[in-house]
Parts: structure tokens; sequence; C-alpha cells
């Protein structure tokens, strides 16, 4: 179980889910990746895509303009 | 033991691809999603950048229909394959810059690769028969279904009756009698097959869920292309497309400039790879300027800027211009009056 970040700031939807979405494919189960966004839009879809893959959302937030998705990858 | 059957299903996000999962999802069949991202998929964030728009949902319509389903989707970058689609259309574009014949086809065989790759059985889409004048016709469906190479895995579940039995027919994998009949431009049989399966809201995007069908959307793209020569075209390119008022005094440049806050903060990001344009002795929008300008040319855009400030009757408006990684530099101009801009100028 590793520890990971991904950086998708300054992209626009859907390319954080799409850059997740890539990701993830790489990763373990158990693995957890932390996604940086500046789309407010990304808090409401990379949980979503989370959510109808399968995997967990760990916290998900707004901090200034930056949207920060913690998730846990599950197979 | 009966192997269980699996189908992949173009999600556009709005009502048709939605209904056309479900009726087969109803049968049985293991339904997962797909969605192609072209860069001219017209999403809720990029409705949101204005703020008249705001009011609609910030989210992807894609990703919301599958969770309305339950089903997996699987969202696709085509942008760099996508190029081809619309800059050598082999059946030509529609009211606007919109291929959607050759686009069809082009999902539908970026689907069936998929398909080939995961071990799915068959494609479905929400197609309906003469709902869209290019690439819902009858006689342009199974033209789709050949030159995808999808061929008779292609289902329309919304249609299937108006056309000849596919494989998934044919093998039982699905039953024909449950697949529809719709056809035509009325909503009203997809609204009462909603009201059926309990689905309150969803999209109903006018012109579907892509910027190539909007006319002010391809006079800009049609602009860039012309000045520039070239159909060619980058991410940054499209996505200015869809915001500000634009510009063009000459071949070799033109002006974006934010209408509102929601733009200015959007065309913010942009400022490290375009000249940029602020008032500083009135409030003003943000301006980009897009392509090889002159020291002359910036004057020009400088007049311009200020005459989309508060400063727009002022005898003198000072300027903040600032070309990528260098220190800006101030200019003080008279701003432009209405009647300096030619009309032609507006893109």
């Amino acid at each position: 179980m590793a520890k990971y970040e991904l950086d998708a700031t300054g992209l626009l939807c859907p390319m954080p889910v799409i850059k997740t979405q890539d990701r993830v494919e790489e990763l373990e189960e158990g693995d957890t990746l932390e996604v940086l966004c500046t789309d407010p839009g990304a808090l409401n879809d990379v949980t979503a895509w989370c959510r109808i893959n399968g995997h967990k959302v760990i916290d998900a937030r707004r901090e200034d303009s930056q949207v920060i998705i913690h998730l846990e990858v599950m197979r | 033991m009966t192997r269980q059957i699996k189908a992949v299903s173009l999600i556009s996000g709005g009502l048709d691809s939605l209904l056309a999962t479900k009726v087969i999802m109803e049968q049985g069949v293991h339904v997962e999603g797909i969605n192609f991202y072209t860069g001219f998929c017209v999403e809720g964030h990029t409705h949101a950048i204005r703020k008249k728009d705001q009011a609609k949902p910030k989210r992807n319509n894609a990703l919301w229909v599958a969770e309305q389903l339950g089903i997996k989707l699987h969202i696709i970058d085509v942008i760099e394959e996508y190029k081809d689609v619309l800059i050598n259309p082999k059946y030509g574009y529609g009211a606007n810059m919109n291929p959607c014949h050759d686009c069809k086809t082009f999902m539908v065989r970026k689907a069936h690769e998929w398909i080939e790759e995961k071990g799915f059985d068959f494609i479905i889409t929400g197609e309906v028969v003469g709902q869209r004048p290019m690439s819902q016709r009858k006689d342009t469906m199974p033209v789709i279904a050949r030159e995808s190479g999808a061929g008779e895995r292609l289902l329309r579940p919304l249609c299937a009756q108006h056309l000849p039995p596919t494989l998934p027919e044919h093998e039982g994998w699905v039953n024909r009698e449950q697949l529809h009949d719709f056809h035509g431009r009325s909503r009203k049989p997809q609204m009462a097959l909603a009201a059926h399966y309990g689905f309150e809201e969803y999209a109903q995007p006018a012109g579907g869920c892509c910027f190539l069908t909007d006319e002010n959307y391809s006079k800009k793209l049609v602009d860039l292309w012309d000045a520039r020569g070239s159909k060619e075209y980058e991410m940054d390119d499209i996505m200015l497309l869809k915001v500000g008022r634009h510009i063009r005094p000459s071949e070799h440049f033109k002006l974006i400039i934010a209408r509102e806050e929601g733009e200015v903060n959007f065309m913010q990001g942009y400022r490290n790879r375009f000249i940029s344009i602020k008032t500083t002795s009135h409030s003003g929008p943000l301006v980009l300027v897009d392509g090889e300008p002159s020291e002359e040319d910036l004057q020009l855009a400088a007049r311009i800027s200020a005459r989309y400030s508060k400063g727009k009757l002022a005898e003198a408006v000072e300027l903040e211009v600032c070309r990528p990684n260098e220190e800006a530099r101030n200019v003080t101009v008279k701003p432009m009056s209405v009647a300096e801009i030619p009309e032609s100028w507006y893109v």
C-alpha cells in the first residue's frame, strides 16, 4: 500500500477525472491517491467517478482555490 | 453456467443514452458506459464559467447518468484523434461546423475497439431514427454500423424495431420485442419512458452536447482557421473559443475580451501563455491577445481594451501590457470609440 499524488491543477472537467482514472489504473488495491485540482467541479466529478467505479473517497475538500480529493483504490 | 453477456453504452449525458442503457440493463445484460472527450463537449463546468449559466448544475452529465444507472463509466480522451474527424470529415459538416456523421462513426469505431480489447459483446447507442438530420437517418445508420467496423454488434435499443435485427437479437442476448420503435424528432416517447423508469431529472441540451453545433462557436472556429490558413488547432485554442468577446483587427492577431468575472477567472489561467492587457487607471476586463502582434498592434489592442473599461469616455486610460514570462509594462492610450471599431472586426 503506497501513497501517491496527482497534480491536475489547471485542468478543466473532465480532464481531472480522466487523469485520475488513468493513474488509478496503474495502482494496486489499497494504494491511496491525493488529487489536486483547481476546477471547482472536480469536487463533484472526481468523487462521483470514485463512487461509480467502487473506489473509496477518504476525504474531499476545498482549500482556498484548490480542490483536494484523497481516495483509496479498491479492486 | 450461462455466460454473462456484456455491452458498452455510449453515454453522452443526455436522456437518450440514459434510456437506451436502461432498456438493455433491464434484460439482464451487464452494461458499462463509455464517454469520449473531444474537447468540444459541452460540460456543466464550461457553461458555469459565465455567471448567467451558474444556475446550471456544475457536474459532468455523463458521470451523473452513470451514477443514476449504477454502472461504471470509462471516459476516454480522444482530443488528438478527433482532430482528423473535424478537419477532414468524409461526409462534411452540418448546419454549423458539426461533422455529426463522421463523429458518430468515429465514436462507434472507438467503442468497437474497446469491446474487442475488453471482451465485451456489443455496443449500445441512444440513437433514434429520424431524430438528427445527419447521423440519425434511416439511410445513414447502417452506414455508421458498417464503416465503424461494429456491424451487427451495434444495437440502437430505442429504435431497433425500425432497423434490421442485430447480432444481440439473433443470438437471443436481448429480446427484440422489448426494444423500442421510436422515430422522429418528438421527445414524447422518451419522456414517457423516462417517467416509466422513474427518471425525473435529466439533461436535454438543445443541439446536443457539442459546441460544434453552436453557430457562434462555429464562426469563431472558422475565423481561427481562416486567420491561420490552416485547420490545425490546439486545446488552448478551442477552450478560448468558448469564452469572451472576440475582436480581430488583423489576420495575425485577435483580442479575447472577458465579459464578466467568471470569464476573467477562467482566462487568468492563460496569462502565462498569451499576451494579456489589463486596465489600471479604471476598472476593466482582462484581455488576452492571440497571435503575433507588433508593438503598433499592441497599442491598437490597448485602445480597444480601454474602450471596454470604465474609462471608455476618458481622454486617457492607463493599462498594463504583459507578455508571458516578462515584466508588465504600462501604456497610456486614448480609448477607441465604438464608431472606430469596424463591424467586421467582431467575430
